[in-house]
């Protein structure tokens, strides 16, 4: 079953990339859809069913040299189930979207096929992503990585007349090689040090990287923490986080579906998935894990303001996707890998819906992107005004405070910031200022479309319909999911510890306190780690899975408690598709207990967001232009994105450009050829004279009697020899 | 069958002597005769080529299909193979009826034209066969003049200059090489390939006008041979030559220069300077990381420079070249097998790419990047296919190009990790140049009025790429075709090279 996931979507990009001419472009857009549906339903069928254990099916042969063993082949665990049918349900609804979105489109001339293509392209692309999801090694998990990088690029530069689609589709490619950079560096130190780059490998030999040194370049590393970096680099780029974010933005110049299923629910998120793919080896890496942690705070506040004030309706919501992967990393950052997985999880719901309904607004007003020109839409787009409002009752987190009642971000939000504070004070208090301004921006993107009067354009306004039902259906799916999905699985992605540790298979929870008892054994430097673990184990006696956090509790206290469980044993991956003993677990018990007053502080943040929007956008609108001139250095900071695009305009691609001329021309030109070619000069001239003859034949002649002589020679002995 | 690889050789070179002889004339149907001889001598040489590829035995990490008979002067004509030299008979056999296909066009003295790619297969499959050090020498120089005759006859403007600055560089550091090998002659008595193969040159350190040198002969020797592969290769700094010459070359030219010429330098390293001088190379491994690590910023850096196509893919190939010398250096499994998958994939890919720019080429008769523009918009095969070649060439997983840059730099990491992270920024590097030039050769808008009544690719220029577009996938998909074969032959050179060093020497590595 898992084959058919994966490569039915292949077999569709294949069949209508190449096919279309024959079976036509309706049948082919046809064929993709059904087939990512199959994939999709099928990917529920697993994900409900699904028992958790580690599963290995091996396709091909892939890379093989010496130690080196790879193969293509798929790990069916609960990481890669939760991928599956996030994969898969946005992009088949994207698919269907697609069929309304792409029908018109007044980039291509009549006789200009585009939607073909455009379909081969997202069934490619979801092929990618499967191959990166389901892959049990590293190398395969690279070939998707750099698939869905592909995939991007082409549907980035989809509109390719356009100048703009063309210079983004470049920089989101190379940008995002500038992380594979990190990404490969990491597989190979972990090669280096393992001799193999499958996971269960890695994950069994993770505990001995702690105590590892590595070097690499000039200095001396810690091999968990480097390898931690390296391959956090490789999701900075991907999932655009600060520094290797800039690219994000400008692939909004794709169109609309492709920034709902790429730039929104699955490939952004590829590099939080690697993170908690990983885990084993983040459990032992403390300091790359910190700088996860910091840097996705960061990222989500920095995102957040700049998002305050863009006018273009996807470029906030783009701002919005990566100030919302910052949140996902924190999570991960501090070890609670679940719940960066629930928070990816229902994000894809909310923002692929918030995505497609700003592409309905789009539609709707002929392709005008700038809110300043909408308003008051609210009766003419009902259908899409209702599912937006939901789409931003989600990411702003609407729910009932200390209750586990409320749309999906409420509650996977919520759990984020929660463990953030159990693990980082910087990353919780900048995520509840993030959560503030998320929360304003996202109402001011739906009072400025879909309040106020109608600006801009009188025709667009006049014209402005409900899309059609094809574009509708998809909205109203994900709204579901956006309303209940949270609820749903709020249980074993964080609430529930018992559950969790069932859910994704980890060992139980009487298992851990050995497995720190071994750890302090084993690793005199983890003994720090086990005392500071012991605390919030023993105070979680308070936890609904009283029994088995009482056995922790108990082992807590008696570390020289022979450990036969099979994780902690090295050599051993740890069972599950996640390892969260080290770090994770006292954390989520943490966040467990955090005080109230933390709980409700997101949902405070909402409110108050929420308030200064409708202060702003409803009640006052003069006041963000006046606000705006006031404050004027701030606003074109903010407007112009920190200017990070300027600077790195600065200090690389001017100098890189500079550099190879300076290379070729004083390097290539005057030094290397000046030097050789001096040398040589007297040589020249002369046969520059002979040139004419060379022309004439004179000299072919000669050097081809000569070849001839030669290759007469070698017959006559090679027959002579007998 | 015992003269398999015999007949392979000079299959390309009789039909060129039939073709000398006998066709006579220079009207259109002597055009196209001389074109169809060319290009049924170079399929029935793959065919034969595939006879040797089948009863070929990867587990034997000893010569194959040796013939050997005794020459003029005491000289020996002694022919083989093993799991290091077969893929590159098969890379050449492979391209060669590509190449004279894509030469359909050509309408200046056809049967010169075809004669001497015929005679450049047969030296250039002598070179990879050869097992005697004499023989090896002559196919290896005498693979130079055709090739100086194709750049300088049938080449673009400046072909005089470009194939002298060809003929010399090449020719010079091949001078050094003759020396070296008369100099070993006299230190082992033999010109047996095998033999020498096995043979200890003397290491200690020894005085030269007052410098005492680090591994004595073998370094020598080394540096003598490595004068000649590092400008065959070729390596910075000694790569000038490239850009010009295939600048000059014509499309089928720059080809099979690109494809199979420049690995030869690749191929003499694992014959010649691993096995044969192991001390040598290894106290010269630091150089060539650092020669091959900065030929890959250096002139990827050039490459971003370039307003002329073949000279943007020109540098591309040097960068390519420097992940090659790199893995062959690191002297480790995976390097070593990168850097042989790396010149099989280059050999298609760059192959690929030079025709790319030939289509293009036949029909505007520029190679001025900014003559074009938007060619999807009239060319979509054509940009398909431009498209999966750059990718290939960036290094796209699931192409052959990956898989090759990747081992190397596995390989590399191994050994030295600065070399290593220079060497990964290369992909960064690629992908800017790549994408950009593909940018400004198919992506945009139409609006060059002489661009608008461009056609697509004819049927025979696709049935050119298939077979080019199927290998990169292939062996991109699954590497086993090539890594099976060469493995156990990489394995057994690593091992003996690591066995040859000094255990002071192994142990300072450490």
């Amino acid at each position: 079953m898992a084959q058919i996931i994966l490569f039915a979507p292949l077999i569709g990009a294949i069949l209508c990339g190449f096919g279309w001419r024959l079976i036509g472009e309706r049948a082919a857009q046809i064929l993709t859809t059904s087939l990512v549906f199959l994939a999709a339903i099928l990917s529920w069928v697993i994900f409900i069913g699904f028992d958790g254990t580690t599963q290995h099916i091996t396709v091909l042969r892939f890379i093989e040299s010496g130690a080196l063993s790879t193969e293509w082949g798929i790990r069916l665990d609960r990481l890669t189930a939760i991928m599956l049918v996030v994969v898969n349900s946005v992009s088949a609804l994207v698919h269907l979207y697609s069929f309304g979105y792409m029908a018109h489109d007044d980039n291509w001339g009549h006789n200009e096929a585009y939607r073909a293509r455009f379909f081969a392209y997202l069934s490619f692309f979801t092929f990618a992503m499967l191959s990166l999801v389901t892959s049990d090694n590293l190398v395969q998990m690279f070939f998707g990585w750099e698939g869905v990088g592909v995939a991007s690029y082409l549907l980035i530069g989809f509109y390719y007349k356009k100048p703009s689609a063309n210079a983004a589709a470049i920089k989101a490619f190379v940008v995002n090689r500038v992380g594979d950079f990190g990404f490969a560096l990491g597989i190979f130190a972990l090669f280096y040090l393992t001799d193999s780059i499958k996971f269960d490998d890695v994950f069994a030999a993770a505990p001995g990287f702690a105590d590892t040194q590595l070097h690499f370049l000039w200095a001396e590393w810690n091999a968990a923490n480097l390898i931690g970096v390296l391959l956090f680099i490789g999701a900075m780029g991907k999932s655009a986080q600060l520094f290797l974010h800039t690219w994000l933005p400008d692939a909004m110049e794709g169109p609309t579906p492709v920034s709902a299923l790429i730039h929104a629910a699955t490939m952004v998120t590829a590099g939080v998935f690697l993170v908690c793919r990983m885990s084993p080896v983040y459990e032992y890496a403390p300091q790359a894990s910190t700088m996860i942690t910091v840097l996705g705070a960061t990222t989500a506040f920095v995102a957040a303001t700049i998002g305050l004030v863009q006018n273009d309706i996807k470029r906030v919501i783009a701002y919005s996707t990566m100030s919302q992967l910052g949140y996902m990393f924190v999570a991960a950052g501090v070890g609670v890998y679940p719940v960066a997985m629930f928070h990816l999880f229902t994000h894809a719901f909310f923002k692929a819906m918030l995505f497609l309904g700003a592409g309905s607004v789009i539609h709707a007003m002929h392709h005008e992107q700038d809110m300043r020109n909408y308003g008051g839409l609210r009766k003419k787009i009902p259908f899409t005004f209702y599912a937006m409002l939901i789409g931003t009752l989600a990411i702003t987190g609407v729910g009932i405070p200390l209750t586990h009642y409320g749309f999906a971000g409420f509650l996977s939000k919520d759990a984020v910031i929660e463990s953030a504070y159990a693990g980082s004070d910087y990353a919780f208090w900048l995520l509840v200022v993030a959560a503030f301004m998320t929360s304003f921006y996202s109402w001011r993107l739906m009072f400025m479309t879909f309040w106020g009067t109608p600006r801009g354009d009188h025709h667009a306004h006049d014209h402005a319909h409900e899309s059609p039902t094809v574009m509708l259906i998809p909205l109203g799916v994900l709204a579901v999911g956006a309303a209940f999905a949270g609820m749903i699985w709020y249980g074993v992605f964080f609430g529930d510890e018992a559950k969790m540790r069932s859910w994704f298979a980890m060992a139980p929870a009487a298992a851990h306190g050995e497995a720190h008892a071994v750890e302090g054994e084993a690793a005199p430097a983890e003994g720090d780690a086990a005392h500071a673990t012991t605390e919030p184990a023993a105070t979680a006696g308070h936890d609904e899975a009283a029994a088995s956090t009482e056995a922790a509790t108990e082992e807590g206290h008696a570390p020289e408690a022979v450990a036969t469980d099979a994780h902690a044993a090295p050599g051993v991956a740890p069972p599950g598709a996640i390892f969260m003993e080290i770090k994770g677990i006292p954390t989520l018990h943490a966040a467990h207990e955090a005080p109230t007053w933390v709980k409700v502080s997101p949902f405070i943040a909402m409110i108050l967001g929420l308030a200064l929007a409708w202060k702003f956008y409803i009640r006052s609108p003069e006041l963000p232009g006046k606000l705006a001139a006031q404050q004027r250095p701030l606003y074109l900071f903010l407007l112009n994105k920190w200017y990070f695009d300027e600077l790195y305009d600065v200090i690389f691609v001017r100098p890189a450009k500079w550099l190879g001329r300076f290379l070729w021309q004083k390097g290539d030109g005057s030094v290397i050829d000046g030097t050789l070619n001096g040398v040589a000069m007297g040589i020249i001239p002369f046969f520059t004279k002979l040139a004419g003859r060379a022309q004439s034949g004179y000299v072919f002649t000669y050097a081809f009697a000569m070849v001839l002589g030669i290759a007469a020679l070698l017959t006559w002995t090679v027959l002579g020899g007998h | 069958m015992d003269n398999l690889l015999s007949i392979i050789i000079f299959i390309p070179a009789v039909a060129a002597v039939i073709m000398a002889l006998f066709l006579r004339g220079d009207d259109l149907a002597a055009q196209t005769n001389a074109k169809w001889l060319a290009l049924l001598a170079t399929i029935a040489t793959l065919l034969v080529s595939l006879f040797l590829l089948a009863g070929f035995d990867p587990a034997n990490t000893g010569m194959q299909f040796v013939e050997e008979y005794p020459w003029i002067a005491g000289l020996t004509y002694k022919l083989g193979v093993d799991g290091i030299s077969i893929l590159f008979v098969m890379l050449t056999t492979f391209l060669m009826p590509i190449t004279i296909l894509s030469t359909w066009s050509v309408s200046t003295r056809v049967k010169e034209y075809m004669i001497a790619f015929l005679l450049l297969e047969s030296l250039m499959l002598g070179v990879f066969c050869a097992l005697d050090l004499v023989l090896f020498y002559l196919f290896f120089e005498a693979g130079l003049i055709p090739m100086f005759l194709i750049i300088g006859i049938w080449g673009g403007q400046n072909r005089i200059y470009a194939a002298f600055k060809f003929f010399l560089y090449t020719f010079l550091g091949s001078v050094l090489m003759l020396v070296a090998m008369i100099a070993m002659y006299f230190a082992a008595g033999t010109t047996d390939i095998p033999t020498l193969m096995a043979f200890e040159f003397a290491s200690e350190p020894m005085v030269v006008l007052g410098m005492s040198i680090t591994g004595g002969l073998q370094t020598l020797l080394f540096l003598a041979f490595f004068a000649s592969f590092a400008v065959k290769m070729p390596m910075w700094p000694v790569h000038t030559w490239l850009p010009d010459a295939h600048v000059q070359a014509p499309t089928a030219g720059s080809v099979i220069l690109a494809a199979v010429m420049l690995k030869m330098g690749g191929y003499g390293f694992l014959r010649f300077s691993l096995p044969m001088f192991p001390v040598g190379s290894y106290v010269m491994t630091d150089l060539v990381f650092w020669m091959s690590a900065i030929a890959i910023v250096y002139t990827s850096l050039v490459a971003l420079a370039q307003s002329d196509m073949k000279k943007l893919i020109a540098y591309s190939s040097v960068a390519h070249m420097g992940y090659v010398t790199m893995g062959i250096f690191a002297a480790n499994q995976q390097g070593v097998d990168g850097a042989m998958f790396q010149m099989i994939s280059h050999g298609f890919i760059s192959g690929a790419m030079f025709l790319c720019v030939g289509v293009i080429y036949d029909r505007m008769h520029t190679r001025e990047i900014d003559a074009y523009g938007g060619l999807v918009n009239r060319m979509p095969a054509y940009a398909l296919v431009f498209m999966f070649f750059t990718m290939a060439n960036v290094g796209l997983p699931g192409t052959s190009g990956f898989v090759g840059e990747f081992l190397v730099l596995m390989g590399i990491f191994q050994v030295n990790t600065v070399i290593a992270a220079i060497a990964t920024t290369g992909v960064i590097l690629s992908a800017a140049y790549g994408l950009w030039l593909y940018r400004r050769v198919a992506m945009g808008a139409l609006v060059k009025e002489a661009l608008a009544g461009i056609q697509d690719m004819s049927r025979r220029e696709r049935a050119i790429f298939a077979p080019l577009i199927l290998m990169t996938l292939l062996l991109g998909v699954y590497p086993a075709l090539v890594t099976d074969i060469i493995g156990p032959s990489v394995a057994q050179l690593v091992t003996d090279y690591h066995a040859a060093l000094p255990v002071v020497a192994e142990a300072a590595t450490h």
